[in-house]
């Protein structure tokens, strides 16, 4: 078992609740799996035109010197000082360093910190844990936003580290959580090595993310990426993956691993189970559905 | 009980919001045969009215999570509302009436008794039914039936894909239509008396839409089991 929800909010007046709301469906998932837990929070801040990157960063040791990384990243850089916002002991460093540069500075500087995720919306946070502990952690339920998916994991495939630990968010405002089990993705694993893509974990979840983040790459939307990762992969799967724009559901054909999905005009919310979102505002009056095995379902943010 | 006049102890409200899964089943088996209970606010929790052996008639108010009624040996349980995974699963006896839709594995191995979605149920409703009746309105989803071994399944609305795959004994009528047939299910004859069966169980569960002499058939081809449990009760 894993336990999945998501929330995309179309109600601005709502999109100041995302994390109040998301984090208590998290919580009653964590049954599902207590193992890890995790969120992507998307929130657009920057004004039109600007690039700017957030970067979500783990930190190597407790009491991590973020604005000592940050100096050094000016230093070297040379575009200005990133903006530091601590999130538990972890940071997100905003900064216009793209992120082939950041990542080239970041490993010269102190290779000993990890990238949970990177983009122009997209925060990730994610832990070992269960989900009330992690999210009490980094504050999720005080942050604003007008997406969010998360995960808790009971553990199948590979260790309970935080590396492994879901959402896997390995592409610009990409992020993936998955209940289920890949059966073919060692395969999968090699060809895309072969090709050049690099893993920062041997989980069965992440191969699927760096396979829709090359999908991407190469011009695909979204919903044609996840058809091509849908014919790739063999096994069991409900999968939620998010972009800066959009939100995706899909299942495996065998249609095992539970979702539920509900729709109001204020929002779309998915979990594993209906309990996650009974406590949903108006979610009496939305539209609730399961979502069919092997169909591609996706909503614009 | 002197002072306790039938008609109320026959009226019990048990809230979901004030009392975990546990204390509710529990206090459920305390009550005596032909009570009424209405549970509250169930709002999809899990296991509500499960195991129980007595004779009540529960109404659960809302949408109810995964394997509500499960076990049952007696009750009659209303969901007013939906209900997740393996509603009625293993049920021995009674009913379950879910009044909404009905998530995955509805009436999964049920043994004895009647469950009635009278809304849609999703895939593989009567999987391994070992006995028991499962009455869906609407449509089911694929794999429904997977490898049921006695019982009976009435759909009113289509089925899909996969129906029956693997049956035993379990016979299923379809009102509409069939994506497509398991391995090993085979259409087969309409005789009388499964028009009666069919009448018999459409008036059970309430369903005024369904022309018992139009429905599908569906059985097993018995070429995939090997068993002769039901020739001469050997097992």
């Amino acid at each position: 078992m894993c336990g999945i929800a998501g929330l995309q909010i179309t109600n601005p007046g709502l999109r100041p609740r995302l994390g109040e709301l998301l984090v208590p469906m998290l919580g009653l998932l964590a049954g599902r799996g207590p193992d890890s837990t995790g969120v992507a929070i998307y929130r657009d801040e920057a004004p039109p035109g600007a690039t700017r990157t957030k970067y979500s960063l783990r930190a190597p040791r407790d009491g991590y010197d973020w604005d000592g990384l940050a100096r050094a990243l000016d230093e070297a850089g040379g575009t200005g000082p990133p903006e530091v916002r601590r999130r538990g002991r972890d940071a997100v460093l905003v900064t216009g360093l793209a992120p082939e540069r950041f990542r080239d500075l970041l490993a010269g500087i102190d290779a000993q910190v990890g990238m949970f995720g990177f983009g122009a919306a997209i925060e990730v946070y994610k832990d070992t844990g269960p989900a009330p502990e992690v999210c009490a952690r980094y504050g999720v339920d005080r942050m604003a936003g007008y997406q969010g998916i998360g995960h808790t994991r009971m553990a199948t495939e590979s260790a309970v580290t935080t590396e492994h630990s879901h959402p896997f968010a390995v592409a610009p405002d990409l992020a993936l959580v998955h209940n289920g089990s890949f059966s073919n993705y060692a395969g999968i694993r090699r060809d895309l090595t072969d090709a050049g893509v690099r893993f920062d974990t041997d989980n069965d979840s992440e191969v699927a993310a760096r396979y829709i983040a090359r999908e991407l790459a190469a011009g695909a939307d979204l919903a044609e990426a996840v058809r091509r990762m849908m014919k790739a992969f063999d096994g069991f799967y409900t999968l939620l993956v998010a972009t800066r724009d959009s939100l995706a559901v899909v299942r495996d054909s065998f249609a095992c691993k539970p979702m539920v999905i509900a729709r109001t005009a204020d929002y779309v919310a998915v979990g594993s189970e209906y309990v996650a979102l009974a406590d949903l505002p108006g979610i009496e009056k939305a539209e609730v559905f399961e979502p069919a095995p092997e169909e591609l379902y996706t909503w614009p943010a | 009980m002197a002072s306790v006049t039938p008609a109320e102890m026959s009226r019990v409200e048990l809230s979901c919001a004030e009392l975990s899964v546990r204390e509710i089943n529990a206090a459920l088996r305390q009550l005596p045969d032909g009570t009424a209970v209405r549970l509250t606010e169930a709002r999809g929790q899990h296991n509500l009215a499960v195991g129980l052996s007595t004779r009540l008639d529960i109404t659960i108010s809302g949408n109810a999570g995964y394997f509500t009624g499960g076990l049952g040996d007696g009750p009659d349980i209303t969901v007013e509302g939906f209900t997740g995974w393996s509603a009625g699963e293993n049920l021995m006896s009674g009913t379950l009436r879910v009044r909404g839709n009905a998530s995955e594995s509805a009436g999964s191995s049920a043994h004895g008794g009647l469950i009635v979605i009278e809304g849609d149920a999703s895939s593989r409703a009567g999987i391994s039914l070992k006995g028991g009746t499962v009455a869906v309105a609407g449509d089911v989803g694929h794999m429904s039936g997977f490898m049921a071994q006695a019982g009976t399944m009435l759909i009113g609305g289509d089925a899909g894909g996969s129906l029956g795959d693997s049956l035993y004994e379990a016979v299923i009528y379809v009102a509409g239509k069939i994506r497509s047939l398991g391995s090993d299910a085979q259409v087969e004859e309409l005789t009388d008396a499964d028009v009666a069966r069919v009448r018999e169980l459409a008036a059970a569960a309430g369903f005024g839409h369904i022309r018992a002499e139009d429905v599908t058939r569906v059985g097993s081809a018995r070429t995939l089991y090997r068993f002769d449990a039901l020739k001469d009760q050997r097992y």
